[in-house]
């Protein structure tokens, strides 16, 4: 029932990850010779629509980018334990089916939860 | 072992090759659909229809000057691009494109880079890698649209990633394995045996969540030229910006591929008496129509405001796709015992 892990299966990966990685360096390489470097210092300001830029532009930003990355973990996590059960659906029967779906419902518990606290809120 | 060497070796070439040419005529065919879509011609100037643009968009981008804001931070801001691209590209290392082995130059090879027993979950894992490029060139720029423009885009793609992932979770069930070939497979004989069908609402899910997590129109936000420019790469020109723009469509093709796999039966024919057509000749053709509707969609829909793609996102995505997990699992229970 359970199948092999194949190491080999994975090198023909790696071969592609230094293709794509060596793509891009050639492109950039080659963009170097021709491309032309004239630099100045009014070029190189960051863009803000002509005007001289103001402050850094690595202020403060909105807290709720950090609730909804907490969020994802915690419903990534939730779905990483989904997908073994699914795979393995048939052999683990009524009691992985009965056991999921207690897991499902702690986890929407805290759906719910998130929900009433406003959290999915965006004003 | 060597001859799986060997054979890998061609099939890498074959698909970086096809991938690399795709993803330049995509830039054309879109403005050619978007132009007859509006009622004029797109472009037209460069060789007949046009048809060399691409490659004089090709010869611009690389002979453009490579600008670097005073205030980046070089390192990062250099390498962000590439982050963004890699990942885009080698997820296609076990994309099934076709059934049969075929033999080149003597070498048997497999229409795939590889088979390994988690595909699906590779390919999840690898476009939230493709998040960190967004980021990092956002961040690394220095500019107050990029930043924004990464916030924004970061915050969209986990969002909508989640819907993406539980929408899955139905197609697994059914086919009992994360092998993009098995599960392939496993719809073979008609276009009834497609997963679209039991599938129904993970299929739309899964669609709006592609288009989302591909940052496409409706979902457009991190680069809604009317507030933030360009949004995350404001700043880039010349190549780095010419390798995020492959990055985006290499991840469209992505979306387009897992859709065609995970619902429409892949290089499966949808009646017996069409098989004389080769797999890899459906594949494709399933995996340009998204594409067009990727196009069709860009035409037509305006673009949402922030705070309605991440409602949507959370309160209406997220609990039809948990509904979806239970109700198709205790149907197949049911079924099956």
């Amino acid at each position: 029932m359970f199948s092999q892990s194949h190491p080999e299966h994975y090198v023909p990966i790696f071969l592609f990850l230094l293709v794509a990685v060596g793509f891009g360096a050639v492109s950039l390489t080659v963009g170097k010779l021709i491309r032309p470097k004239n630099p100045y210092k009014d070029k190189n300001a960051p863009y803000e629509c002509g005007v001289p830029p103001i402050n850094d532009a690595r202020e403060r930003f909105s807290v709720r980018y950090y609730v909804i990355a907490m969020l994802f973990l915690v419903f990534d996590v939730e779905v990483v334990f989904l997908y073994p059960w699914a795979v393995d659906f048939d052999r683990l029967g009524l009691f992985g089916l009965v056991e999921m779906m207690i897991f499902i419902f702690i986890l929407l518990v805290g759906y719910v939860y998130a929900w009433k606290k406003e959290a999915l809120e965006w004003d | 072992m060597l001859n799986d060497l060997a054979s890998a070796v061609i099939v890498i070439v074959a698909v970086l090759f096809v991938l690399l040419t795709t993803v330049a005529y995509l830039t054309y065919l879109e403005r050619k659909v978007l132009g007859f879509m509006q009622d004029r011609l797109g472009p037209m100037e460069v060789g007949p229809w046009g048809l060399l643009q691409p490659l004089a968009d090709g010869i611009k981008l690389i002979s453009k000057e490579d600008i670097i804001p005073s205030d980046a931070d070089k390192a990062i801001f250099r390498i962000a691009p590439v982050i963004s691209l890699v990942p885009a590209i080698i997820s296609f290392a076990v994309i099934p494109f076709g059934r049969d082995s075929f033999h080149f130059l003597g070498i048997t090879t497999h229409p795939y880079i590889t088979d390994i027993n988690i595909g699906i979950l590779y390919v999840l894992a690898l476009s939230s890698v493709g998040a960190y490029g967004i980021l990092l060139g956002g961040w690394a720029s220095n500019s107050k649209y990029s930043l924004l423009g990464a916030l924004r885009s970061a915050a969209q793609v986990i969002s909508y990633e989640l819907n993406a992932g539980m929408s899955v979770i139905g197609v697994l069930i059914l086919a009992g394995s994360l092998s993009l070939v098995k599960i392939e497979a496993a719809q073979s004989g008609g276009f009834w045996h497609w997963y679209i069908f039991p599938q129904i609402v993970a299929f739309v899910i899964y669609l709006i969540s592609g288009i989302a997590e591909t940052n496409r129109t409706p979902f457009d936000l991190p680069e809604a030229e009317s507030e933030l420019v360009a949004g995350f790469f404001t700043e880039y020109s010349g190549m780095r910006f010419s390798l995020y723009y492959l990055a985006e469509y290499a991840n469209m093709i992505m979306v387009s591929s897992i859709a065609t796999i995970l619902f429409l039966g892949g290089w499966n024919s949808p009646f017996a008496f069409l098989d004389f057509v080769p797999p890899f000749v459906w594949f494709m053709l399933k995996v340009y129509f998204f594409l067009f509707f990727f196009f069709w969609i860009r035409a037509t829909l305006p673009r949402l405001r922030y705070d309605q793609l991440m409602k949507f996102g959370w309160k209406v995505m997220l609990p039809l796709s948990f509904a979806n997990v239970i109700v198709t699992a205790i149907v197949v229970y049911m079924v099956r015992h």
